[in-house]
């Protein structure tokens, strides 16, 4: 493995569209070269060396590369969008679209992250050690297709809209939540480790959801059907099963509709 | 306009008005217009073993208007990744951001266009009541000409008219519409079926009785044909028939083109055809159901090519994810109930209907390749190219922006078997189809009539675009393609007419190397007509307006500062 590091060298008068740092972007590359790749700050063309220091090497493949960045990039989008092997690591914050359409490898943010992180995300693993702002592991705004594969977990509370539209992989937020979790879901699953406004699961046709600390206001297209014993994420516990959304088109298998399912902790 | 005078010289010029066939000949241009020859100090454009045709013609696209701006509104997701990143070059340039895949931006849709070597496009379907904002759109869309057909197929007043039979007063009416909207010509969706989508049905036969109206949609098809020629309009009545899209619609679409036969055209335009059908590759449908659709396009274009009074365009489908729009307003549901996805639904007071719903043409599904056949093999069967038009209904088949893909279909047959070779579901796909037995390549020659001199003459303007006869408008294309050596690969088809190597548009280079240079010298193209007065409709459109519309009648009209850059075809009706 080789390992990159950029050093933050100068905060961004607008925000950064660093689109450019990931392992697929850096692999084969010299330092000179990856301080050479474009970037955005608005309308503006620039290179990732106007707001760099590079050091280190690339591997000769994504997923031989390792990128540390050390320093905050708290106006900095796109870390790790796309990529399909390799680590990214954050030593501070990062903004928006955290590994979106991540594809493989991992990201550690170290700080918090703002809105977008892991959307559309097909595979591949996000840590977050901080908070997330909103929408994470969601669908673009208008887009049906929501996550697909992966994990994201997010240590601290999220805000709102987790999961939109989600079709597969697991999201784990370990403190709050705010509202709107898995709408319109096909698939995946969602484990919330603290508490809930509301708004869980409306308009969900499939996947699962895990809620450990309470749901303020319950949906009513939930329906309690039985309670069960779980172990969630290595915790077990007693949970209510719900399923829903009853407002909601749901498919058939083997001539029985098939609802997403609730799990509330008992 | 520019006084500029330049000369492309060398090139193969193809141009079917004059009967060129790759003839090396120089092109001269002056005040806008092509002419005999130009002064020595014109600017010489060297176009040597390049290809050079009259600017594109494009007789149907939703390119302005309530639906196209919906879908911009309602899909995002269209515009996520589809942005171009302008150049440092493009920003000195001026040019606006572009933005939009399916549904793309003003500026977007009218810098593409030309980058293709376009100069007219005409927007299919414009909801009368909306017209002051399809003109301020038009007029947003940068270097391209473009005109606006209101839709009459199921407006209240032709409806009213035409159970009763009253030809002249449904004339009259549309004459007094199009002047008011500044409109093009008489589009007709779905006769009948919008209107009745009100009462949640339907009409998917000539002969289903429209609610409340108590008219058919044979009687609504066969009074506009009548009265568009009673009035002698450029372009002809141009109809998106009943039934569209659905498995087995193909003998009603051959039904709906028989109503043509003994009707006469009357006009000074040059146009030879009474009706227009549209996009016909969603009409050639046969089967009962999705299981054993099949290609009718055989079927459907050996009536085409018997019947001269007919002109088609294709309405291919690209294989793409898109966005459809339509005044079909029951289509859209049915759409909407097959794939869930998002759906706008809108009434138009009075006048019409529409629906919006994203859409993914996925070459993994076997209709969406059969779809994508039948479109090829409409064009493939024809045997007169002046009378069938290379279109994708865009954005319902397929984006504009694909013209340039589909040409390559059609003119290599390797290309076509390239994409069958790679269908999931190849042998059910041919099983439905016949174009893998079909030798057949077009020409330059053929999509010269498809794309520039035949929709030009169908709209009743072949004496100023759709050729380089001088007099006509100076829209000439230099395509990267050697018209006596034409590449083994047909990729180098497609990309030549992706970004012509340079195009002028009203005399003024616009594009050079596919590079965006210039605003262009844009123009908006309506009919006028000037016919006596006719009391009765005068006094029934001053009666509905004021006890039927939400707005009065005289804050309806379009406004001339809408349209600051007009381009006016009179017509003239007699007592
Ligand atoms: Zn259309």
């Amino acid at each position: 493995m080789a390992t990159v590091t950029l050093k933050p060298t100068k905060v961004p008068e607008l925000m950064l569209e660093g689109y450019s740092i990931t392992p697929d972007a850096f692999a084969g590359k010299t330092p000179a070269q990856i301080a050479a790749l474009p970037a955005h700050e608005g309308k503006i063309h620039v290179t990732l060396g106007d707001f760099f220091e590079v050091s280190g090497n690339a591997g000769a493949t994504a997923a031989e590369t390792d990128i540390v960045i050390a320093g905050d990039c708290t106006r900095v989008k796109y870390i790790g969008s796309k990529m399909t092997a390799g680590t990214v690591k954050v030593n501070g914050n990062a903004d928006m679209y955290v590994g979106g359409w991540m594809k493989g490898g991992k990201i550690h943010i170290t700080g918090n992250v703002d809105s977008f992180c892991g959307m559309q995300m097909q595979g591949g693993e996000i840590l977050i050690d901080g908070n997330a702002q909103n929408y994470v592991g969601c669908a673009y705004r208008g887009d049906w297709r929501g996550m697909k594969g992966g994990t994201i977990r997010i240590k601290g509370s999220a805000g709102n809209d987790i999961g939109t539209f989600m079709l597969g992989g697991t999201i784990i937020i370990e403190k709050d939540t705010f509202i709107h979790v898995s709408t319109h879901a096909e698939g995946g699953t969602v484990i919330l480790k603290g508490d809930v406004e509301g708004r869980v699961g409306g308009q969900m046709v499939k996947g699962t959801i895990y809620v450990f600390g309470t749901i303020k206001f319950m949906m009513p297209g939930f329906k309690k059907v039985d309670r069960v014993e779980l172990e969630v994420d290595g915790t077990k516990a007693t949970f209510d099963h719900y399923i829903g959304d009853l407002g909601e088109r749901h498919p058939k298998s083997k001539g029985k509709e098939i609802f997403a399912d609730l799990y509330v902790k008992a | 306009m520019t006084s500029g005078e330049i000369i492309i010289k060398g090139g193969f010029v193809v141009d079917p008005t004059r009967k060129m066939e790759g003839d090396i000949t120089d092109i001269a241009i002056k005040d806008g217009k092509i002419v005999d020859k130009v002064s020595s100090s014109a600017k010489v454009i060297d176009a040597k073993g390049k290809t050079v045709m009259a600017g594109g013609v494009d007789v149907h696209a939703h390119v302005a208007g309530p639906k196209v701006n919906v879908g911009r509104l309602f899909r995002p997701e269209d515009k996520l990744l589809s942005g171009v990143c302008r150049s440092a070059m493009a920003q000195k340039n001026g040019a606006r951001m572009e933005s939009g895949f399916s549904i793309p931006s003003t500026f977007k849709t009218g810098y593409d266009y030309a980058r293709m070597g376009y100069a007219f496009v005409m927007e299919a379907a414009m909801p009368p009541l909306y017209s002051p904002h399809i003109h301020e759109e038009i007029h947003d869309t940068p270097i391209i000409d473009e005109g606006a057909l209101p839709v009459f197929g199921n407006n209240w007043f032709v409806m009213d008219y035409l159970k009763k039979g009253e030809i002249e007063n449904t004339a009259a009416y549309i004459a007094w519409l199009l002047n008011v909207t500044k409109g093009f010509g008489v589009k007709c969706v779905n006769p009948g079926g919008t209107a009745a989508w009100g009462w949640g049905l339907n009409c998917l036969s000539l002969d289903d009785v429209v609610p409340y109206f108590d008219t058919t949609p044979r009687e609504i098809i066969t009074g506009l044909l009548k009265a568009n020629e009673y009035l002698g309009l450029p372009h002809s009545m141009h109809i998106h028939q009943n039934n569209l899209g659905n498995p087995g619609n193909y003998q009603l679409t051959i039904d709906s083109l028989k109503l043509a036969e003994g009707i006469k055209t009357k006009n000074k335009f040059g146009r030879e055809q009474v009706m227009h059908s549209t996009h016909l590759q969603f009409h050639s449908y046969g089967g009962t159901g999705w299981g054993d659709f099949e290609s009718k396009a055989k079927e459907v274009m050996d009536y085409v090519n018997k019947n001269k009074a007919i002109t088609v365009d294709t309405g291919n489908v690209t294989l793409d994810e898109t966005t459809t729009m339509t005044a079909d307003g029951p289509f859209e549901h049915h759409l909407h109930s097959l794939n869930h996805l998002k759906w706008v639904n809108v009434d138009v007071e009075m006048e019409t209907a529409a629906g919006v719903v994203p859409y993914v043409y996925d070459p993994n599904i076997k209709v969406c390749d059969i779809q994508w056949a039948i479109g090829l093999e409409l064009a493939l069967y024809a045997k007169d190219m002046n009378r069938i038009f290379l279109t994708t209904d865009h954005p319902n088949a397929g984006p504009f922006t694909r013209y340039p893909r589909v040409i390559k279909w059609l003119m290599s047959k390797k290309a076509r078997e390239a994409v069958l070779d790679s269908f999931k579901h190849k042998d059910k796909v041919i099983d439905a189809t016949t174009l893998h037995t079909i030798d057949r390549e077009l020409t330059l020659y053929e999509i010269a009539q498809m794309t520039r001199s035949g929709p030009a003459k169908c709209l009743g303007m072949s004496n100023i675009y759709g050729g380089l006869a001088p007099g006509m408008n100076a829209d000439v294309g230099i395509f990267d393609l050697n018209y006596k050596n034409m590449p083994s690969d047909p990729e180098k088809i497609e990309k030549a007419f992706q970004r012509a190597a340079c195009f002028i548009k009203s005399g003024e280079i616009v594009v050079k190397d596919g590079e965006v240079l210039s605003r262009g010298h844009k123009k908006t193209v309506w009919v006028h007509v000037n016919m006596p007065e006719n009391l009765q409709v005068k006094r029934d459109i001053t009666q509905s307006f004021t006890k039927d519309y939400t707005v009065s009648l005289v804050n309806y009209p379009v406004r001339d500062y809408l349209a600051p850059h007009p381009f006016v075809l009179e017509v003239d009706v007699e007592a």
